[in-house]
């Protein structure tokens, strides 16, 4: 019986030091940072409005290391009404300002698409910079987990 | 070799319609924050800037930071004009730059 | 007498039974199944999935000549000569007296053929050939010998795959057979078919060969990852892909 308890024992501590060593980075050990400032400085102080913007994510990503993501700003996108620049921020990431995207009415759509990278679960927020000194704001939350049989990227 | 990238456009579009252009660039964006297998810091290295230009003209530009995944994947909406070369050039934080083009046939409506 | 034989024959069957060929999982799954829909989409779109890159670099790589030699020059257009090739490896190669990875072949090209050094192990021009190569055979099934010098090799390798290994004290079998489908760590544990390399994995945001996704293992397991090139390795590639035999090849494929 001892024996049994101790044999259990033992593996669960192994498979908890595993488990401890095969997630270095939990999902929220990085510390979110206040990106008012950031907001600020596009702005330039000035509100902006909430909505008008899609954000594609997934609710769920599997690797924090390359999740799809989309944009899609509502606009005429002409001379004198259109998005100039949709600014990516993602508040866990350790330089948050993840991308930014220049745009116009040679675009036709104010739509974007690429991978981004997501230090752990969390809000990613999209501001766009629009004609006439206008600014939109939205935000969308994602939780990242992490794989099980990590290498740590050694070969 | 140099820095390779891909890139797709549809072969034709009609005038004033908006067509996609895809664009891949074999690239690590090293964050500056992995470890080598000496627990030595692998430096920063991202692709900082990219833009597209349509018969000479610039009509998209990016300035991605290490949040951008590696080997760095955009698409974005142009609207067709006339026919013409799409050429999207990069670059690099170390100077290294790659460029990539493809011609867009501009059919009537 | 005929006791003695019956004794012998029913001795030679007992050793038979226990050699007989280990089950396999059914129904066979690839790599892909075990994928989040939109690790398959990217796998799927020929133009996004980075591995495309590699595919690229290699198609360069075959036409460019290294002193006075490139692959084209003898095995003309990868398209015709290489199609299926990747699917039969590992394999026995007479020349090197060893059952071969495809990597492993490609560069015995390179030093023999080309008088060239070795391409480095994981390095973007070998992998870049590997993934040109393999594209080749998508669609695909597996089908590697076993038979005659390659016999060794896969028993070797079948043994491995049976072997408790590491702190976590787990062989292949108890996670890729008994545990298929069910969650570990948030990941859902896949049947462990070869189906889909070289391959772009998210967690190393470049592409990687089998040989660095097996060495994952080991360390996933807390054991001491063997060295590139280890026989232990391409033993194990064998046997895999002889468990995968039929499964059609996917290559270049993503992975989390």
């Amino acid at each position: 019986m001892a024996r049994d308890v101790a044999m259990k024992r033992r593996a669960f501590l192994a498979a908890g030091a595993a488990a401890i060593v095969a997630r270095p980075l939990a999902a929220d050990a990085q510390e979110v940072h206040d990106i008012r400032p950031i907001v600020d400085a596009i702005t330039g102080g000035a509100a902006a409005e909430e909505g008008g913007i899609e954000i594609g994510l997934p609710a769920l990503a599997e690797n924090g290391n390359s999740i799809p993501f989309t944009v899609k700003v509502a606009s005429p996108m002409n001379e004198t009404d259109h998005v100039a620049a949709i600014h990516v921020i993602a508040e866990r990431n350790p330089r948050p300002v993840v991308a930014v995207f220049h745009l116009g009415p040679w675009s036709g759509r104010a739509e974007i698409a690429t991978r981004i990278r997501l230090a752990g679960t969390q809000k990613v927020t999209v501001v766009a910079a629009l004609t006439g000194n206008r600014f939109r704001i939205a935000r969308k939350e994602v939780h990242v987990t992490a794989g099980a049989c990590l290498d740590e990227g050694s070969l | 070799m140099s820095m390779l990238g891909r890139l797709q456009v549809p072969p034709a579009v009609r005038r004033g319609d908006v067509f996609e252009v895809r664009v891949i660039v074999q690239h690590p964006m090293e964050t500056g924050f992995r470890r080598d297998m000496n627990g030595r810091e692998i430096p920063l290295n991202i692709v900082d800037r990219l833009a597209c230009t349509y018969g000479g003209r610039e009509v998209f530009r990016v300035e991605p930071g290490s949040g951008i995944s590696a080997n760095p994947y955009f698409v974005f909406p142009v609207v067709a004009s006339a026919s013409g070369e799409v050429a999207v050039e990069w670059r690099d934080d170390r100077g290294a730059t790659g460029r990539v083009t493809a011609m867009v046939n501009v059919v009537e409506s | 007498m005929r006791r003695a034989l019956l004794a012998g024959l029913l001795g030679v069957a007992a050793i038979g039974a226990q050699a007989a060929e280990p089950a396999r999982p059914s129904p066979l799954k690839e790599g892909s199944d075990f994928q989040s829909a939109d690790v398959r989409a990217l796998q799927a779109d020929d133009f996004a999935n980075p591995m495309a890159l590699w595919v690229a670099r290699g198609e360069t790589l075959w036409g460019e000549a290294r002193n006075g030699r490139s692959c084209s020059g003898c095995h003309g257009r990868a398209e015709a000569s290489m199609k299926g090739v990747a699917a039969r490896y590992p394999r026995w190669d007479a020349g090197l007296g060893r059952v071969v990875s495809l990597p492993e072949r490609i560069n015995a090209c390179v030093e023999r053929q080309q008088d060239a050094p070795r391409l480095a192990a994981e390095s973007d021009d070998l992998l870049g050939i590997e993934a040109y190569v393999a594209r080749q055979s998508r669609g695909i099934p597996l089908a590697v010998s076993i038979d005659g010098p390659a016999h060794p090799a896969w028993e070797a390798g079948r043994a491995l795959y049976f072997t408790r290994i590491g702190q976590l004290n787990l062989a292949c079998t108890q996670c890729h057979d008994r545990s298929w489908g069910r969650t570990l760590l948030g990941e859902t544990v896949s049947q462990g078919h070869p189906t889909g390399w070289p391959a772009y994995r998210l967690e190393w945001q470049r592409a990687g060969s089998l040989e660095r996704r097996l060495r994952a293992c080991f360390n996933g397991v807390r054991a001491a990852m063997p060295p590139y090139g280890s026989p232990d390795l391409v033993a194990l590639e064998l046997y895999l892909a002889w468990r995968a035999q039929g499964l059609p090849l996917e290559s270049p494929a993503v992975r989390r």
